[in-house]
């Protein structure tokens, strides 16, 4: 194809798009509502997930030594702790740090309690964390059955709960924008199949003249494209807006402080890339298939 | 030149369009294709343009074998031959001198190519001054000079109507035809088929009709030869 007809598609693809003027409005209107709603859930889900994340990744376990053990026999344990291949870290809190810790929770009256180091009633203490917080119970288990272990603390039945909720929730996460990507995807390509029922005639005529299927499908391909990712622009613009707004209402109210949202830098750019791309695939997918069956003149 | 060997034409509702064709038409001639609807005259004419295919027999056009054609050539063999129709077939959404010129993008013309060529044939039918109207603002007449522009902007050897006159008045239809002569003398083949028998005792020209999907009368300067 020689180059100047590549720049008669580019403009005959973009004229087409006012050319049809409501037509044209209509499929970029259908890929701006279907991609907003999209959006709207994908930001919900992707925080959703980011909470359950931070949440899981505040379980651990803590592993209490039984006094009097010899140094040895407690660093031999460490390296038992550590040996475990779904551990991912073991710090180690001997029990003089442990009552320091203590003796800080309680400020200035930290007083009441000097002397203690002499004869320290704590016990040298390990906190474990497993690299998948689903693994905690299991590993608890095992640690609780090693020598000189006194005794395991975690939240056995908070964490239980816990992983089912999250499980939960991103299952329907998922689920969710798997049946409004498809929803959109249909929407979107039926109004541009509409579009271009309205002009198979013209497409006919264009045969008869002597064109090529690549001739005739070029615009229409530049057409899909454009409605596409034109049409995902202001549901992106929505989107981001909206988002920085509830980041900064988050910071501001203190009921809301426990809300971790994700940050909006490189997720701005991931929604964005996201949805222009969703919008110009379908955008392209549904010109082209429509195309596809008028051709065969 | 075309040449029919033998051709046939069944339609897949079982309909024998055409049985057995045989013609040749010469360079440079001019030839009406008459005959009752339903006689297949509509079918020989498509067939010339590829918008039906043979059942059986060899088409040959313009040096191509069109009955043997690959579905890829296809837009070659339609270039090289102008089509009018008898709805005119203009793209609604372009103007008179888009409509012009969109056949020769399709044969990638340059610009400076194009614009000359597509204003003479616009001066040709003796439409310049309506290079900015859409055909929904033309007159019958008018939208079939566009369409027999457009036909001719590449300087195809052979122009193939079918009823160009068919939704047309009788004074407009002679404008019609005042063109297709003036073409013919320039050189370009012919073949019309049509309904207008005034037209066709008129001017007379070689007549074949087609009656039962075969060729019932084949004469130069022949009449139209039916009622009505």
């Amino acid at each position: 194809m020689k180059v100047r007809t590549m720049g008669r598609h580019l403009r005959e693809g973009s004229r087409n798009i006012t050319r049809n003027g409501w037509m044209s409005f209509a499929s970029m209107s259908s890929v701006a509502i279907t991609l907003f709603i999209l959006g709207v859930f994908l930001l919900l889900a992707l925080n959703v997930n980011h909470i359950a994340n931070v949440v899981e990744r505040q379980v651990e376990i803590r592993v209490f030594v039984k006094q009097g053990v010899e140094k040895v026999e407690v660093d031999k344990l460490a390296e038992k702790l550590k040996d475990f291949s779904q551990v991912e870290s073991v710090t180690f809190i001997p029990k003089e740090e442990g009552l320091e810790n203590f003796k800080k929770s309680f400020g200035d009256k930290a007083y009441w309690f000097e002397g203690l180091e002499k004869e320290n009633p704590l016990s040298d203490e390990f906190v474990v964390k497993t690299k998948d917080p689903v693994e905690t119970e299991m590993v608890a288990e095992r640690i609780k059955n090693l020598p000189y272990v006194e005794s395991v603390n975690y939240a056995k039945d908070m964490i239980k709960k816990l992983f089912t909720i999250t499980t939960m929730i991103r299952n329907v996460g998922i689920g969710f924008i798997v049946a409004l990507a498809f929803t959109a995807m249909f929407l979107i390509a039926n109004t541009i199949k509409l579009t271009i029922v309205a002009r198979r005639r013209e497409i006919e005529i264009m045969k008869l003249v002597g064109a090529t299927n690549s001739f005739i499908r070029w615009p229409f391909f530049i057409e899909g494209l454009l409605m596409g990712g034109l049409g995902s622009v202001v549901p992106i613009l929505l989107l981001l807006l909206g988002y920085r707004y509830l980041i900064d209402l988050v910071q501001v109210d203190l009921n809301l402080y426990f809300l971790d949202l994700l940050p909006l830098n490189p997720l701005a750019w991931q929604l964005s890339v996201l949805l222009m791309g969703i919008g110009a695939f379908i955008g392209v997918w549904g010109s082209m298939m429509s195309v596809r069956r008028f051709l065969k003149v | 030149m075309i040449e029919m060997l033998d051709v046939w034409k069944t339609y897949p509702n079982g309909t024998n369009a055409l049985e057995g064709i045989n013609v040749k038409i010469e360079k440079g001639e001019f030839v009406y294709v008459v005959g009752p609807s339903g006689a297949g005259k509509s079918t020989f004419i498509k067939l010339m343009y590829r918008e039906e295919k043979p059942t059986k027999g060899t088409i040959l056009l313009n040096g191509f074998n069109i009955s043997k054609l690959k579905e890829r050539q296809i837009p070659k063999v339609r270039r090289s031959i102008g089509v009018v129709f008898q709805d005119y077939k203009l793209l609604p959404k372009m103007n008179v001198y888009e409509n012009v010129a969109f056949a020769m993008e399709v044969v990638e013309a340059t610009k400076k190519q194009t614009k000359p060529r597509v204003l003479e044939m616009l001066e040709l039918v003796k439409l310049k001054n309506k290079l900015r109207s859409y055909p929904s603002e033309l007159s019958g007449g008018e939208q079939q000079r566009v369409s027999i522009a457009r036909a001719l902007v590449n300087s195809p050897g052979t122009i193939i109507a079918d009823e160009p006159t068919g939704n047309l008045d009788p004074e407009t239809s002679w404008e019609i035809m005042r063109i297709f002569e003036e073409i013919n003398l320039r050189g370009t083949t012919v073949v019309m088929a049509t309904h207008n028998r005034e037209i066709v005792n008129t001017l007379r020209k070689r007549v074949i009709a087609i009656e039962g999907g075969r060729i019932a009368r084949d004469q130069q300067r022949g009449e139209y030869g039916y009622e009505g």
